[in-house]
């Protein structure tokens, strides 16, 4: 980090802060001297969207946790106190709800962008696995942050997702008790997941977003063309191709915030349970340990995952097919860790690589949408079929991507970007 | 472009595409929380005939009444009548759930959240679901709500329903519509066939007005909620155009 060249000509408080600590020189790094590739398009504002809904969930959640009550027996009705008895608090909330589901839209196309234009290849494996990691958090603390109103389907979600444990050979039964804290859900689970998701795992959030930032920001950003801006400079030793991240990218992401803001103010104020999907309805009846709803859906941005738990519906090698849907679901979302390794292609961007990769990514994307319906309905014998092919759709994205992105024959890449 | 477009609208599939399914109901209701007369005269009804049993236990009489328009006055006169509630207090009722459990088999559901479990149709269509079957316990029985425990509390206002068989509107399965009046034959239709203090029609507008304020007592923020949202639009509508704006002057020299 240590830059030898920091500014020393300013005076007063700035000059006084600036030899004690590196202030002027972190805002050089980070924003007014962070030259960023200046073809960015549409695909990019979801980073920043990102941290506006972390931070939004940060500060409604703050003042949600100074009136709800973490306890099996004032969880709902806290939740309604806040709704109806504190002031500005049905506002808090349906903020809080909606941006669970705004973060997860924002961090899907943000990754995808990602897929999109190689932004996981080398040199940025670090800030792909960084991503990767905080969105498997990020997963952990809205399962848990679900239980928290204790209706009825965060009772019964949290008692389907926590029951896969017990689908471990052997430690399996102990494990998930030991996750619950009590033989079933409980308000010993209400009480643990309360400090999970309000203390310890956005602790980890932040320091993995601090993480991902500092890994992009030691190798610069990607674009939509995926060349090295860094390889034409100017005499000065600025890309060509780059301009400072501020003033242009904050006032370009200004917009996008405007209109992020809009969209999501509508769904606060006129859809907030999202007909269903955000906040779901049998979630407006208390936990009920005695009575299991219908049916059972968890959120819909956990769904595309949950569809492929339950497209498993065979044992192999002695393994039963609950336990063989976990390793499924858990290796849908491990595989994606190492993506920067399986992509072989020369280039970055889709605009250069091949149809092959083209056809794989279009079928993978397809898939995802298609896992994430069939996993919110009930499921029949014609949606396990097609969960299967899905699911095989997803597994060869990934498996096959060593052979297809080294066979296929890509384009030339420009010198410079192209807009 | 096309290709940015054709993913963004693949993102967006899953949280728009399905609607949520379930079993139908007959009828279908839109409430209307800027109707107060109708909010008004629910409640009035609420308090007369289903407040014995089923408490609102999120919902504060003071609040009902700053909402729906009402005096303080005329609440405490003609919508409390227990001496241990006070204005602000919830709507919660004297039935011991230990009494209500041995006398129905269960005790009566709180009702504050229904609307938000089942869906106003659905309320609006137990409502008016209720018909005479000898064969319970209590008399009747409820075409959305089969082998129901409640009796029919409204039969003084709505009458004696039955199911009967008859001609109906309605389309039957598995059935041609008759070819000259377009209406189909069903044993299914209920009809009153003792008439109550209410004409049928009466009694449908009776329980939308039950219903609406069961609905309004679901999320009472949403009257707050429609009337900040326009100022918020308004206000990120005007930011995003200064920020564009602010965008395209920033932007000029870059090519």
């Amino acid at each position: 980090m240590g830059n030898p060249n920091k500014a020393k000509a300013e005076k007063g408080i700035m000059r006084w802060v600036d030899d004690r600590f590196p202030a002027t020189q972190m805002w050089q790094e980070h924003l007014s001297k962070y030259y960023a590739p200046k073809n960015f398009n549409f695909w990019y504002f979801f980073g920043s969207l990102a941290l506006l809904a972390l931070v939004n969930q940060i500060l409604t959640g703050v003042w949600l946790t100074m009136s709800f009550n973490p306890s099996a027996e004032g969880a709902f009705d806290s939740v309604e106190y806040i709704m109806r008895d504190v002031e500005w608090g049905w506002l808090i909330r349906y903020m809080h709800t909606t941006g669970a589901s705004a973060f997860f839209l924002v961090v899907y196309l943000h990754m995808f962008r990602g897929l999109l234009y190689g932004s996981y290849k080398a040199p940025r494996e670090l800030v792909w696995v960084f991503g990767m990691t905080i969105y498997l958090v990020l997963m952990a603390e809205a399962f848990m942050g679900y239980l928290l109103p204790w209706g009825q389907m965060s009772y019964w979600g949290a008692q389907v997702i926590i029951s896969l444990f017990s689908a471990i050979p052997a430690i399996g039964p102990d494990l998930a008790q030991w996750v619950r804290g009590d033989f079933l859900i409980s308000g010993i689970t209400l009480n643990r997941f309360f400090a999970l998701h309000v203390v310890a795992l956005p602790i980890v959030i932040l320091a993995l977003v601090v993480l991902h930032i500092i890994a992009l920001h030691e190798v610069g950003s990607n674009n939509p063309d995926g060349i090295d801006i860094k390889q034409k400079k100017d005499e000065a030793g600025i890309p060509l191709d780059g301009i400072p991240f501020h003033p242009y990218y904050t006032v370009k992401d200004l917009v996008g915030v405007a209109v992020f803001l809009f969209v999501f103010c509508v769904v606060v104020f006129y859809f907030p349970e999202g007909g269903g999907y955000f906040i779901e309805k049998p979630n407006f009846d208390q936990a009920n340990p005695l009575q299991t709803p219908d049916h059972i859906a968890p959120v819909w941005y956990m769904t595309p995952f949950y569809a492929i738990l339950r497209a498993i519906t065979f044992s192999i090698f002695g393994l039963d097919a609950k336990f063989l849907g976990v390793i499924f679901m858990g290796a849908a979302i491990a595989i994606l860790f190492v993506l920067p390794w399986l992509d072989r292609s020369p280039v970055r961007s889709m605009r250069y690589k091949g149809w092959m990769s083209k056809v794989m990514l279009l079928l993978f994307a397809i898939s995802f949408v298609i896992l994430g319906v069939l996993g919110v309905l009930p499921s029949t014998e014609g949606r396990t079929l097609l969960a299967q092919a899905c699911t095989v759709i997803y597994f060869a994205f990934f498996v096959l991507m060593p052979f297809y992105t080294k066979l296929e024959k890509t384009k030339p890449v420009p010198e410079r970007v192209t807009g | 472009m096309k290709k940015y477009l054709f993913g963004l609208l693949f993102a967006l599939v899953p949280v728009t595409a399905m609607a949520a399914g379930g079993a139908s109901v007959p009828h279908s209701m839109d409430p209307d929380l800027h109707d107060q007369a109708s909010l008004q005269n629910g409640m009035k009804l609420y308090v007369n005939y289903c407040m014995g049993c089923h408490s609102l236990q999120y919902q504060r009489f003071a609040r009902a009444a700053d909402d729906l328009g009402m005096p303080q006055d005329l609440v405490e006169e003609n919508l409390i009548f227990s001496p241990e509630l006070a204005y602000n207090d919830q709507m919660h009722n004297a039935m011991n759930s230990g009494d209500a459990e041995s006398w129905f088999g269960a005790p009566p559901p709180d009702l504050s959240l229904k609307t938000r479990v089942r869906g106003t149709d659905w309320i609006y269509s137990y409502l008016l679901g209720f018909y005479k079957d000898p064969s319970r316990p209590t008399g009747v029985n409820n075409t959305v709500f089969d082998l129901v425990a409640m009796p029919n509390v409204l039969e003084p206002l709505q009458g004696v329903q039955e199911l009967v068989c008859a001609e109906t509107d309605h389309p039957v399965k598995g059935q041609e519509p008759d070819a000259l009046s377009g209406r189909y034959q069903s044993c299914d239709v209920l009809q009153v066939t003792e008439p109550g203090q209410l004409e049928p029609a009466e009694f449908e507008e009776a329980m939308y007005d039950l219903t609406n304020f069961l609905a309004y007592v679901g999320e009472p923020s949403k009257l707050q909620a429609q009337a900040l949202a326009p100022k918020v639009l308004i206000f990120i509508f005007i930011f995003g155009v200064i920020a564009y704006l602010l965008k395209r002057e920033y932007w000029r020299d870059i090519h």
